[in-house]
């Protein structure tokens, strides 16, 4: 293969998505970094000079100022350890729903598999706006929801679930089910159904089968599918501001709010980067899953695969 | 090996796959202690009819009895039967060691007599020392050892083998056919082997069931399979065979007489009575015919009834014997394999040459299907 590409080749056809990665993420990256060891000015753009000259050499001023304050207010730790909790639970819960789906579409025929698949990415041909919308509408004390409850007589009072921890993890989960599903699928997809035979064979009643063959093979499928949930869900803006709490933020919304209502960018570049860092482990996490997912060494299939079948 | 009651009695035992009849009332004795081999092609039902003794696979009419009890409908894991898989079937997330003590701990068994007899297993598929290792880092024939260790583990009173030999390359396959033979004696377990290849089947079998689109079509030793098969099926999917067709011409107390359709030449072969007249096959095995360049008179001692004249057209020298394509007119071709018992001895029988071929006269088998 080595022969068939040329080294200035292979290097142009890596080196072209590196500069963009580098123009466009990196220097950004840097820039927010910098940003967020500025200080504040009612100026345009609203913090303190990058670099300053001394004696003919620009040098970046550093203030921990910024960091200082997040460590003060209450606010931003509170809003952090919500998001990381809203994230972690939604996670678990997507986790509970999504492995009987994927489990269930990956036992089924490939004809009725192929429809249960595109059921579950169908939502993503709608705007993801109008369907946080939607559950606006379910959920408010004269929606849906409520209008059927009181009809039938069950409650005789609206119940209050928008603006509640509960329409927030609806939110979430709803909109990240998929993102846990289709993970898990592709992995269940790929277990030898032999494996269960040998099992029951040597002994396994089906539920032993499900507990020590199939849940150990699809680790990495919960990996990846947790990691995919979790990630975004903690900087998630939309849904805590459409169904969410007013009284406790989501880390998402206090970044926001700090750009853009305070145009305090230093503390809210702070913000970002502290995000990130929480988020290294994570993401170096699913990386390395990514990585193993690609590098895997085929299973351990079927050698007489090339003979005549009995 | 003869007992009162078959250790596996298969009871007309039918399945079918919605429309599709895989096993079409097989009934079928098998005695303890015996490897019975299930020899058929592709879609002849043997892997069907093995699942169903596994439990894989519930019969849609029959029954199954095992060792005296009925264990038709009985799910896999409830019966003394167990199975190595064609693929093997390894778990790849278990160690061989953990693999192996799977169906021990499935028991209830206690962590050392596991651990005992995991060891003990281990060093009968000479395996030991290979606990540790993970399925992936095994070699074709390693996993396959592993496999039949992990099923004879929990010491099955069947054990059944899907086509075990299959993916193994020609010199590990002889080597394991004796391997196997060994540890079946030793461990006294009946084997149930089904597959496709019939010089496996004739290796490892006391005896033999040869399947045809879902029946049994012949039940016997080997030999009895070989030297006697009772139809043209059995007769050309065991080994080669030379087949000729005629018509009934003559019986008498030895046999009957044949007037062949392709040679034109009567042929006699030992059989009970057939009305004249009747269409019948005779069967020749290519190794019980004799060539000789010129035809050696009847009277001349040792002498075969010289039967036909041919001409070579084809030889294969295979080390061992040759196999000679020799044309006796008419376009009918016969196969003829000769062992080369000397070196250079005679002038060898070449392509072009003329030769004269003889059989014994109990040689032929007489076939009315």
């Amino acid at each position: 293969m080595a022969q068939l590409v040329s080294p200035a080749g292979r290097k142009l056809v890596a080196g072209i998505p590196m500069v963009w990665l580098t123009a466009l993420f990196l220097i950004p990256f840097l820039i927010v970094l910098k940003i967020s060891f500025s200080e504040v000015r009612l100026a345009l753009p609203p913090y303190a000079p990058l670099f300053v000259a001394h004696h003919g050499v620009p040098v970046p001023e550093l203030h921990l100022s910024n960091y200082a304050f997040l460590l003060t207010d209450p606010l931003y730790a509170s809003a952090l350890v919500y998001s990381l909790k809203v994230a972690a639970l939604s996670t678990l819960a997507c986790l509970l729903i999504g492995y009987p789906m994927a489990y269930a579409i990956a036992r089924s025929s490939p004809t009725r598999r192929s429809v249960l698949l595109m059921l579950v990415m169908l939502p993503f041909w709608t705007s993801f706006l109008l369907r946080v919308y939607a559950w606006i509408g379910l959920l408010q004390s004269n929606g849906v929801i409520n209008n059927v409850l009181l009809a039938l007589g069950i409650v005789h009072q609206p119940l209050v679930m928008l603006q509640t921890d509960f329409s927030v993890y609806i939110g979430i989960v709803y909109s990240y089910l998929p993102f846990m599903v289709l993970p898990l699928y592709a992995n269940l997809e790929k277990h030898d159904p032999t494996l269960l035979e040998a099992a029951a064979d040597l002994g396994a009643r089906p539920f032993t089968r499900f507990l020590r063959i199939t849940l150990p093979q699809s680790v990495a499928g919960i990996a990846a599918g947790s990691l995919l949930v979790f990630i975004p869900a903690v900087g998630e803006y939309i849904v805590p501001s459409l169904l969410g709490r007013t009284d406790q933020l989501m880390i998402g919304r206090v970044l926001s709010d700090e750009f853009f209502e305070n145009r305090d960018w230093p503390v809210a570049s702070a913000v970002a980067i502290v995000m990130l860092i929480l988020l290294v482990a994570p993401i170096l996490l699913l990386q390395r899953f990514e990585k193993d997912e690609l590098e895997a060494a085929p299973q351990v299939a079927a050698p007489a695969e090339a003979k005549a079948p009995s | 090996m003869t007992q009162l009651e078959p250790y596996v009695r298969i009871e007309r035992v039918r399945k079918d796959f919605g429309g599709f009849i895989a096993v079409n009332e097989v009934s079928l004795d098998i005695h303890r202690g015996e490897v019975f081999c299930l020899l058929g092609g592709s879609g002849s039902g043997k892997t069907t009819l093995l699942r169903i003794l596994a439990g894989l696979e519930i019969p849609s009419s029959g029954k199954v009895y095992i060792d005296g009890q009925d264990m038709t409908a009985v799910a896999p894991y409830r019966r003394p039967v167990n199975m190595m898989f064609q693929s093997y079937a390894l778990f790849p997330h278990m160690s061989v060691e953990r693999n192996v003590a799977f169906g021990l701990e499935q028991e209830h068994v206690g962590r050392r007599e596991i651990r005992e007899r995991v060891g003990q297993i281990l060093e009968i598929v000479k395996m030991s020392g290979f606990g540790p290792r993970k399925p992936h880092q095994l070699s074709g024939g390693q996993r396959q050892r592993v496999a039949l260790a992990r099923a004879l583990v929990k010491r099955p009173k069947l054990l059944l083998l899907d086509e075990p030999l299959a993916a193994l390359d020609r010199k590990l396959r002889e080597h394991t056919q004796f391997e196997l033979l060994n540890i079946q004696k030793h461990l006294g377990v009946t084997f149930v082997v089904v597959t496709h290849d019939q010089q496996e089947a004739m290796t490892i079998s006391s005896r033999m069931g040869v399947m045809d689109r879902g029946e049994i079509v012949q039940v016997g030793t080997p030999a009895e399979i070989y030297e006697s098969p009772g139809t043209r099926f059995v007769a050309d999917f065991i080994g080669s065979v030379n087949l000729f067709q005629g018509e009934v011409t003559a019986t008498d107390a030895e046999g009957l007489c044949m007037r062949c359709a392709e040679t034109g030449a009567d042929m006699r072969a030992p059989g009970a009575p057939v009305a004249l007249g009747t269409t019948i096959w005779m069967a020749l095995r290519p190794e019980k015919i004799e060539l000789a360049r010129s035809p050696v008179p009847e009277s001349a001692p040792g002498a075969l009834p010289n039967q036909l004249r041919g001409l070579v057209k084809e030889v294969g020298y295979m080390g061992e014997a040759s196999v000679y394509l020799i044309e006796v007119g008419a376009g009918k071709v016969l196969r003829v394999t000769r062992p080369n018992a000397g070196r250079d001895a005679e002038p060898r029988i070449a392509r072009g040459d003329a030769v004269s071929l003889s059989w014994h006269r109990s040689s032929p088998i007489v076939l009315t299907r």
